[in-house]
């Protein structure tokens, strides 16, 4: 999912101008305002400046690129849903300014606000806002009646619309008729028939049970991919937040404390109140393959031959090492084939290998890989579409992963519990090179360890 | 306190007397046109025979709220035929109508003017708070030197009376509409008066009704001490009753105002719960029914 989401929005980052770019913005509701900004500016905290009044947001800047999925995200009372309505002028800032497709909200007039709203931003309420004396058609349709847009073409459309997020045969029912999640269908629907590139979500999802909430994130998701909208979302919740994101504000008190891609969130939280607040992450849905692997130190390249790889497995204790050829993936060759291959007299390491080993993209969700690194009898091997090998992923690293526990695997290479290798090594090494090994210098070397 | 008193009479004496003096000819020419338009509607309504009017009423009942209503309509205006009091209660009705009618185009403005300015709402509520509780009484003084004696003074009174609620509703109304509605208004770039016209309005129908309804009864409250001031119907009837202390003749006027009232007050509720409320209604029962039918209102998520 990921991946295809950042294809297309990477595309577009590379001309730009951002979608939305606030520039350190402020909010303060109260009796002074502008003394706060003022105080709060020299650097005075949200605490020292009530005197004068309630600063909602606080030097907020950030820039949010087409086509991305922008997450704003803390907890009631930290300034969000104030700065989605500073976005599209519903509110205006105390200080700093909003550029919207390079079009600056916090000094247009008043009719070019309106012609912003029109035709470059749109809003999802949290209650879904829905006209509730129309119909879901003529509600979906109602950014285009303020438009201009005639009564057929713009049922026309709002109908469109309506069967693509699964509402076409309520187009006739009132508001009162649905369910929440039906409901919100229809704001969403009403969003995007206006036609604007730019989507505000103000906590859209909130008020849906949790069922219908995944549902509908799962439809968000899937829209944004086939309409390439630019969203700004808002939640307090932060699953929602890691599943929808492509990047994430982290909001505390006014401020915002972090900025940056889920998985940087949930790896490397900016401070201990986003670490607390990753705490209870479902972390498997959030981190992919690339955030977790490990740098692959068992490899050895198929030109070393047999020899090269008995090497590696006896001076890292190992029990399989990949095989590798221009960086690519070849397979695992595990330490019974080797000896055996060794016996018999075999040079060449791709008689042995064992192409069939078990791979995953570097965008994989740790969900989707977990059964394998079940199923799979060595680490999981990261590479990208080249079959480059890129990391690898052992069992201990996942669980690591997944617990929020410091991975802490460097000292344990072992990856395969390795049979027994001064017994079966030592003797075919001496064979091999035909000096004598003794049996004290072989349990030297393995204690090096 | 000796010899301390603030003249406030003496300068509200002086105020009546400069309008007097410099607009007459204003209150003149509201005299005429509210004459006029008061005489037309009562010669519309007498000029028919009784049963006309009488079916017309019943049929606008039905329309608003249904069969019952309107055989109550029916019935309470024949006992109004039968005590002999139908001429003066159709000049009583002529009288509320008009000043209803025109209580209201004042009021709603106002009202929608002061949900949408908080300094127009500060200084009208002690107007409305000074009108209303005001005793009616005082207001014909003033409106008998402006208008002199008859119906319209009568009116003038019942409107400055009739006023306060329609606007308090409105305002309340109007102030009541869920916020986020009116912000999807905005943020889907609708002008103002857009917003009035196809959000708060429509939304605040109900309230304003209510208080439609409410400029109506306080109007027809009024109809007796209008009909001190010469503005005849049912309340001259009853002012005649009180000086000939005739019981019999004070209690037919008197049941026939109550007749008219709870007929205006069941019409005019009715239409306040239309449109909006009553298709919530039937909604709610076509969820419910819904509901009863299973799990089939779950849709599919692929699209």
């Amino acid at each position: 999912m990921r991946a295809a989401v950042a294809g297309p929005a990477e595309v577009k980052h590379v001309s730009s101008v951002p979608a939305v770019e606030a520039k350190n913005l402020f909010k303060v509701f109260g009796r002074n305002p502008k003394d706060a900004v003022r105080r709060l500016s020299a650097g005075q905290s949200r605490a020292e400046v009530t005197d004068s009044g309630t600063a909602a947001v606080i030097d907020a800047s950030f820039r949010v690129e087409p086509g991305e999925i922008f997450v704003v995200m803390g907890l009631s009372g930290s300034g969000k849903s104030t700065i989605i309505r500073m976005l599209n002028g519903l509110l205006p800032p105390t200080a700093g300014e909003v550029l919207v497709n390079g079009r600056n909200v916090t000094t247009a007039s008043s009719s070019e606000l309106r012609d912003i709203r029109r035709t470059s931003v749109s809003m999802v309420f949290q209650h879904f806002a829905l006209l509730p004396h129309l119909t879901v058609l003529d509600n979906a349709a109602y950014a285009l009646e303020i438009q201009g847009v005639g009564k057929a073409e713009r049922r026309r459309r709002a109908r469109e619309i309506l069967e693509k997020v699964g509402l076409g045969d309520r187009a006739e029912a009132m508001p009162d008729e649905l369910s929440g999640g039906m409901r919100q269908r229809v704001g969403l629907a009403r969003a995007l028939t206006a036609g604007s590139d730019i989507l505000l979500m103000d906590e859209a999802f909130s008020a849906l049970d949790p069922l219908i909430r995944r549902e509908m994130q799962e439809q968000l998701v899937e829209l944004q991919r086939e309409l390439g909208r630019t969203i700004i979302f808002i939640t307090h919740d932060l699953n929602e937040a890691m599943f929808l994101g492509d990047r994430i504000a982290v909001m505390r008190d006014g401020r915002i404390v972090q900025n940056g891609t889920p998985e940087e969130i949930l790896t490397d939280p900016a401070n201990d109140y986003v670490a607390q607040f990753v705490q209870d992450v479902d972390r498997a849905r959030v981190l992919t393959a690339s955030a977790v692997m490990e740098p692959p130190t068992l490899t050895t390249p198929v030109s070393a031959g047999v020899r090269g790889a008995l090497r590696v497995l006896r001076s890292q204790q190992a029990g399989a090492v990949f095989a590798i050829e221009n960086r690519r993936l070849v397979g695992v060759v595990i330490d019974r084939a080797v000896i055996r291959a060794v016996k018999s007299g075999q040079g060449d390491l791709r008689q042995i290998v064992d192409t069939t080993v078990a791979t995953v993209g570097p965008d994989d969700l740790l969900v989707d890989i977990v059964e394998r690194a079940v199923e799979a009898a060595v680490p999981l091997a990261v590479v990208d579409e080249n079959r480059r090998l890129l990391g690898v992923i052992p069992r201990v690293t996942l669980l690591a992963a997944l617990g929020n526990v410091p991975a802490v695997t460097r000292e344990m290479p072992v990856i395969q519990s390795p049979i027994d290798m001064v017994a079966q090594f030592t003797p075919l090494l001496d064979e091999m090179s035909g000096v004598t090994a003794t049996p004290v210098a072989a349990m030297a070397e393995g204690g090096v360890r | 306190m000796d010899g301390f008193r603030i003249p406030l009479g003496q300068w509200i004496e002086a105020v009546v007397d400069v309008l007097g003096d410099t607009l007459g000819w204003l209150f003149d020419a509201i005299a005429n046109v509210l004459g006029v338009v008061y005489e037309s509607l009562e010669w519309l309504l007498q000029t028919p025979p009784f049963w006309v009017i009488i079916a017309l009423l019943a049929a606008l009942a039905w329309w608003a709220k249904g069969g019952k209503l309107a055989v109550g309509t029916a019935l309470g205006l024949l006992v109004i035929v039968g005590v002999d009091q139908w001429d003066a209660a159709m000049d009583t009705l002529a009288l509320v109508l008009v000043a209803s009618a025109i209580a209201i185009a004042i009021s709603i403005p106002v009202g929608i003017w002061a949900a949408r300015d908080d300094r127009v709402s500060r200084v009208v509520r002690p107007v409305l708070d000074f009108l209303q509780t005001m005793p009616a009484f005082v207001y014909l003084i003033p409106a008998i030197i402006f208008f002199g004696v008859g119906a319209v003074p009568g009116m003038i009174a019942t409107i400055l009376f009739a006023l306060a609620p329609g606007v308090r509703l409105t305002e309340l109304g109007i102030r009541g509409v869920d916020a986020e509605v009116v912000e999807a208004g905005h943020a889907f770039g609708a002008t103002p008066g857009r917003i009035l016209r196809q959000i708060q309005l429509p939304l605040a129908l109900p309230s304003i009704m209510a208080g439609v309804n409410q400029v109506i009864m306080l109007s027809l409250s009024m109809v007796v001490i209008a009909g001190m001031v010469g503005a005849g119907g049912l309340g001259g009837e009853i002012v005649r009753a009180i000086g000939r202390i005739n019981v019999g003749l004070g209690f037919e006027a008197g049941i026939s105002v109550v007749i008219l009232a709870m007929m205006l007050d069941r019409i005019t509720s009715a239409l306040g719960r239309d449109g909006h409320a009553r298709r919530v209604s039937k909604a709610r029962t076509a969820r419910d029914a819904q509901d009863a039918a299973g799990a089939v209102s779950r849709i599919p998520t692929a699209a």
